[in-house]
C-alpha cells in the first residue's frame, strides 16, 4: 500500500496515479476488451432488474403517479398494515398457496408418472410418438392454452361436459369456467396438461443412465415388471426427483400470473384472486400504487427466503446449491 | 449394444418369457399414453375443424375433427381487410425477429465473458446474473420505472427489458466452457482480439447452443401477451396477435349466447357470416401455425438446451 505523500511525489515524477502494478488495476486494463463486451449488458441487467428495488420506497409514503416520492407524504408501514386488515388480501395469500401447492404436487407427480410409463413402453415408434405428441402444448401460449379450456369446459357444447352428459356421470352441464369450487383444480389440470410432456423429459434423461445390468439382476431375482419399476427405476430417479422437489420451494408463492388472469373471470374470482391478480386489478388499475408495492414487497421477501431454504436444502442433499 | 446383449443373456437363462404380469402393466401403459395423445390432440384438431367450418353451422354443434361445411370464409375475414389483425401480425413478427435476434447477441457477449475463468469480475458479475432469476422488484415497480424511461406505448418494451435471460445465459456459458481452452490461448498468441476470438472462433462452435437459444427467445417472443397488455394495450399499433386474440375470447364469452341466438334467426343471409367463435378458432389456428412450422427444431434444440440446462450458477 503507498501512503498519499508517495502518490502525489509519484504524480509529480509524472507518473500516473493509479499503482499500475497493482494487480487488479493491471488486469482490468488487460481484460478492457472482455470488459466493453459484457459492460452494456450489465447496464441493462442493473436498470431493468435492480432499479425497480429503488421504488419499493414507494410503500412508505402516499404516493400519487405524477408526482415525485419525495414530495410525498411518508406513512411508515401503513400500507403493509393496511394489506394484512383486508379481507382480500388474506384471500389472495390463501389461493396463492393452494393453487401453487396443487399445481406443482400434480404437476410433479404426473411427470414421475408419464416419464415411467414411456419408458416401459419398447416400440421406439410408439415411443416417439408419444413424446412428440405430449410436448406439443408447452410450445403453445396461455392465451391459446386458455381460449382451449374455455372450449372445453364450455357449458352448452364443450367436449368435457358432452363426455361426462354421454357417460352418465352428471345429469346437467356442469358450469365449469363459473364456480370457484372448481378453479384450484382447473388450473392444476390445465397445467398438466400443457407441461407435463415436457416436464417428463428431465426424468425421461435420468432414466436412461441406469445401468441394464440392474434390471438382469432385478430379473434373475425373481422381480416382476411393477417390482423392477418401484425398486430399480423410481430410486435410479430420486437423487432428480429431490433436486426438483426442492426447487420448487422456490416457486410457491408463485401462482403463475398468466395463466391464473387468463383463466380468472368475475365469477370465480373467489378463487382466482392471488397474490399477483390482486395487485394487478385492485391497486394498479386503480392506481393504489403505495398498497400494490406494500404487498410486492412481502411477496417478493418471502420468495426470497423459500429460494434460501430451498437453496440451503439442496446444498445438504447433493453438496453444491443453486446459487 | 447393451439391450442386445442383455436380452441374449436373459434368454440364455430363461427369463426371457412373458408374463401375465407383463401383458397386463403394458396393456395398462398403452391405453393410458393413446388416450393423453388424444387428450392432448383433440383440441388442436377440434380448433382447426372449426376454424374451416361455416360459422353459422357451428353453431349446432357436433363439428369433431373435420369440417362439415367447408369454408374459408373466417380466414377471410381476419386476413382481408381487417387492418388491426394484420398490423397484429406484424408486431408479433417484428418483435419475436429483433427481439429474438438482438437477445441472442446481447446473450452470447455475456456468456462468453463469465466463461473466461480469468475474467477479473466473473465471481462478482455472475451472482448478480443470476439473483434475478430468482429475484423481481414487483409489478408496479417495474411498471413506474418503464413509465419514467418512456417505454409505454413504445416498441422497444417489447424487447429490451427481456434482452438478459439469466438462464439463457448460464446455459449458454456451459456450453462454452465445454469448448478447448487451447483454441482461445492459440488465438491469443497469433495476437487475435477478444472480439476476433467470440466471433471468430467461439460463435462458428456455438452454433448448436445458439440455435437452442434462439428458438427459447423467440417462442417466448411470439408467445408473449403479458406486456402487451401491460404496457401497450391502448396502442391498436403494437398490439400483438396474442393480445387481440385474448380480446377476443374474452368479448367472444360475454357476446357468444346473444350473437347466435341472433344469427340462427336471419337464414341464408347468414350464410356468409362469422361467428365470434369462428373467428376465435382461426385466429387460433394463426397463433399456432409458426410453433407448428418450427415444431420439428424446436422438439430437436429444445431437449437440446434443456440437457444442457442441468446447469448450476
Amino acid at each position: 500500500m503507498t501512503s498519499l505523500g508517495e502518490k502525489i511525489a509519484a504524480t509529480a515524477a509524472g507518473k500516473p496515479i493509479f499503482n499500475i502494478k497493482s494487480p487488479l488495476i493491471k488486469r482490468i486494463i488487460n481484460q478492457r476488451q472482455l470488459i466493453v463486451l459484457i459492460l452494456p449488458f450489465m447496464l441493462f441487467v442493473l436498470v431493468f432488474n435492480y432499479l425497480p428495488i429503488w421504488g419499493w420506497s414507494m410503500a412508505f409514503v402516499n404516493f400519487r403517479p405524477g408526482t415525485s416520492i419525495f414530495d410525498s407524504e411518508f406513512v411508515g408501514l401503513a400500507h403493509f398494515i393496511e394489506a394484512f386488515t383486508d379481507r382480500n388480501f388474506i384471500i389472495a395469500i390463501r389461493n396463492t398457496l393452494m393453487t401453487s401447492t396443487l399445481r406443482i404436487s400434480t404437476g410433479f407427480v404426473a411427470a414421475i408418472l408419464l416419464a415411467l410409463m414411456i419408458n416401459e413402453v419398447k416400440s421406439i415408434p410408439f415411443k416417439r410418438t408419444v413424446q412428440t405428441i405430449s410436448y406439443l402444448p408447452y410450445f403453445i401460449s396461455w392465451v391459446v392454452a386458455s381460449t382451449i379450456v374455455y372450449t372445453a369446459l364450455s357449458p352448452s357444447d364443450g367436449i368435457v361436459n358432452t363426455v361426462l352428459l354421454q357417460l352418465g356421470l352428471v345429469r346437467e352441464p356442469v358450469p365449469f369456467m363459473g364456480n370457484p369450487d372448481y378453479f384450484y383444480g382447473i388450473v392444476a389440470v390445465s397445467n398438466i396438461w400443457k407441461n407435463v410432456g415436457w416436464n417428463a423429459i428431465v426424468y425421461l434423461a435420468a432414466m436412461a443412465g441406469i445401468d441394464p445390468e440392474l434390471y438382469e439382476a432385478a430379473c434373475i431375482d425373481g422381480a416382476g415388471r411393477i417390482r423392477r419399476i418401484l425398486a430399480v427405476t423410481l430410486p435410479s430417479i430420486m437423487p432428480t426427483i429431490k433436486i426438483l422437489l426442492v426447487l420448487n420451494i422456490g416457486f410457491l408463492m408463485n401462482a403463475g400470473f398468466e395463466q391464473v388472469y387468463l383463466l380468472s373471470n368475475p365469477s370465480n374470482i373467489e378463487a382466482s384472486r392471488t397474490i399477483d391478480i390482486h395487485v394487478f386489478n385492485f391497486a394498479l388499475r386503480s392506481g393504489r400504487l403505495s398498497y400494490g408495492t406494500a404487498i410486492g414487497i412481502f411477496n417478493s421477501l418471502v420468495a426470497l427466503m423459500l429460494i434460501s431454504v430451498s437453496n440451503y436444502i439442496s446444498k445438504k442433499i447433493d453438496g453444491y446449491g443453486i446459487f | 449394444m447393451h439391450k442386445k446383449s442383455s436380452k441374449n443373456f436373459l434368454s440364455a437363462i430363461g427369463y426371457k418369457r412373458v408374463t401375465l404380469e407383463d401383458l397386463v402393466v403394458d396393456f395398462i401403459i398403452y391405453v393410458f399414453l393413446i388416450l393423453l395423445c388424444i387428450v392432448t390432440l383433440y383440441p388442436f384438431l377440434n380448433t382447426i375443424a372449426i376454424s374451416f367450418n361455416n360459422a353459422i353451422d357451428s353453431i349446432s354443434g357436433g363439428i369433431y375433427l373435420w369440417p362439415r361445411d367447408f369454408t374459408l370464409r373466417n380466414y377471410e375475414r381476419i386476413l382481408v381487410g381487417n387492418p388491426a389483425i394484420s398490423q397484429a401480425i406484424f408486431i408479433s413478427t417484428s418483435r419475436t425477429l429483433s427481439g429474438s435476434l438482438l437477445s441472442v447477441f446481447a446473450t452470447l457477449c455475456v456468456a462468453y465473458v463469465l466463461s473466461r475463468k480469468e475474467f477479473v469480475f466473473r465471481k462478482t458479475l455472475t451472482p448478480f446474473v443470476v439473483f434475478t432469476m430468482y429475484f423481481s422488484g414487483g409489478l408496479i415497480p417495474i411498471f413506474i420505472l418503464m413509465r419514467d424511461l418512456g417505454l409505454i406505448n413504445n416498441f422497444l418494451v417489447y424487447i429490451l427489458p427481456g434482452m438478459i435471460g439469466a438462464y439463457n445465459i448460464m446455459v449458454m456459458r456451459s456450453y462454452i466452457e465445454g469448448i478447448p481452452e487451447s483454441l482461445i490461448e492459440a488465438a491469443k498468441i497469433d495476437g487475435a482480439s477478444e472480439y476476433k476470438i467470440l466471433f471468430g472462433i467461439i460463435f462458428p462452435l456455438s452454433l448448436p447452443v445458439i440455435a437452442t437459444i434462439t428458438l427459447f427467445v423467440a417462442v417466448g417472443q411470439w408467445n408473449s401477451w403479458f406486456d402487451t397488455m401491460l404496457y401497450a394495450g391502448s396502442n391498436p399499433m403494437l398490439t400483438t396477435l396474442q393480445f387481440e386474440l385474448q380480446k377476443l375470447l374474452t368479448s367472444s364469452l360475454s357476446m357468444a349466447a346473444a350473437d347466435s341466438d341472433a344469427m340462427m334467426n336471419m337464414g341464408d343471409a347468414a350464410r356468409t357470416a362469422v361467428t365470434p367463435a369462428s373467428i376465435r378458432s382461426a385466429m387460433t389456428v394463426i397463433a399456432v401455425t409458426p410453433i407448428l412450422f418450427t415444431y420439428p427444431f424446436l422438439q430437436k434444440y429444445f431437449i437440446k438446451g434443456l440437457t444442457l440446462g442441468g446447469v448450476k450458477g
